[in-house]
């Protein structure tokens, strides 16, 4: 039962999203966690402000819960189910963090010099945190979707909206990575 | 999500840079099996738990929205190294700084709700 500890190979993972999504179709709802956006933003009240969000958010209950499961994973992967939580890296790919300033590449799960608490010190990397958020959130909706909606259940029912949207993260993500991190950082 | 690694900056940053495999193998695994799944259930008519017929609803027809929604989409996902589901996780697993994200996001639904009239679809 070691094998519980360590880190999942993407084998078991990518499985156990499509179970997720089949169970989700099976009880007549879809698979989509940016959604899930939309619907606090209702509850915080932003229907007064615009008619996107006017819409009796208690329908969308179900995927809160879905949310609340994913919280409730996080928590019990992290605390009970690992000895360690490094993520072994690519060495090429540790050897370019770490020139880029990421010294923890290799030996956190999520690198101290952004997500540290004491890293929240450091107005550059409140904001970095704040733009990523808000172009997440910004862009998950303008494409109607983000990961689970598009790149597993929108290609998963063969849509091309959601290649398109696919090629968009990819076109996003690459430009972030290649072009603007060597800015940033 | 938390176990697999999926919600971990660095393997969103690894699969950005295309030195792993780790994160195509999850998402290509998920769509794979995600694919044979929907196909079977439209081709044998397989009935929902509820024994209700199962209906999926095509994604509406455009292209510029998916695309530029989908760039602006990936630029924060390779820069919070987080998307929508992780970051729920990660917020389980006891990191207080994705609150900022997850905050931030918020305000980006709710930037996109003021302005969705004015945007090109």
């Amino acid at each position: 039962m070691n094998w519980i500890y360590e880190p999942w190979p993407w084998y078991i993972a990518g499985p156990m999203i499509a179970l997720i999504m089949f169970l989700l179709i099976m009880v007549d709802k879809s698979f989509g966690m940016s959604s899930n956006l939309r619907t606090m933003c209702t509850i915080c009240g932003a229907g007064n402000k615009a008619d996107f969000f006017k819409f009796d958010w208690k329908l969308q209950k179900w995927n809160l819960v879905v949310v609340l499961g994913a919280v409730i994973g996080g928590f019990i992967g992290s605390y009970f189910l690992s000895t360690h939580t490094a993520v072994a890296l690519n060495t090429e790919t540790i050897l370019e963090l770490k020139s880029l300033g990421f010294e923890s590449a290799g030996t956190a799960y999520l690198p101290t010099e952004l997500f540290d608490t004491k890293a929240l010190l450091s107005i550059k990397n409140v904001l970095l945190l704040s733009i990523g958020g808000l172009l997440v959130g910004f862009g998950a909706r303008y494409a109607g979707g983000c990961t689970s909606g598009h790149a597993i259940s929108g290609l998963s029912n063969l849509q091309i909206p959601s290649l398109i949207a696919v090629i968009g993260f990819f076109i996003g993500g690459l430009t972030m990575i290649h072009f603007i991190f060597p800015l940033l950082f | 999500m938390f176990k697999s690694e999926a919600a971990s900056w660095f393997r969103i940053y690894e699969m950005f840079k295309f030195e792993s495999f780790h994160m195509y193998g999850i998402i290509g695994s998920a769509l794979v099996l995600g694919i044979i799944t929907i196909q079977s259930i439209k081709r044998f008519k397989i009935k929902s738990f509820y024994g209700e017929k199962i209906n999926f609803s095509p994604k509406a027809k455009s292209f510029r929205r998916y695309l530029f929604g989908g760039i602006i989409f990936g630029l924060g996902w390779a820069l919070a190294g987080a998307c929508p589901g992780p970051m729920f996780t990660l917020v389980g697993a006891g990191y207080i700084s994705i609150f900022i994200v997850i905050i931030a996001s918020l305000l980006g639904t709710f930037l996109y709700g003021l302005l969705k009239g004015k945007l090109p679809h």
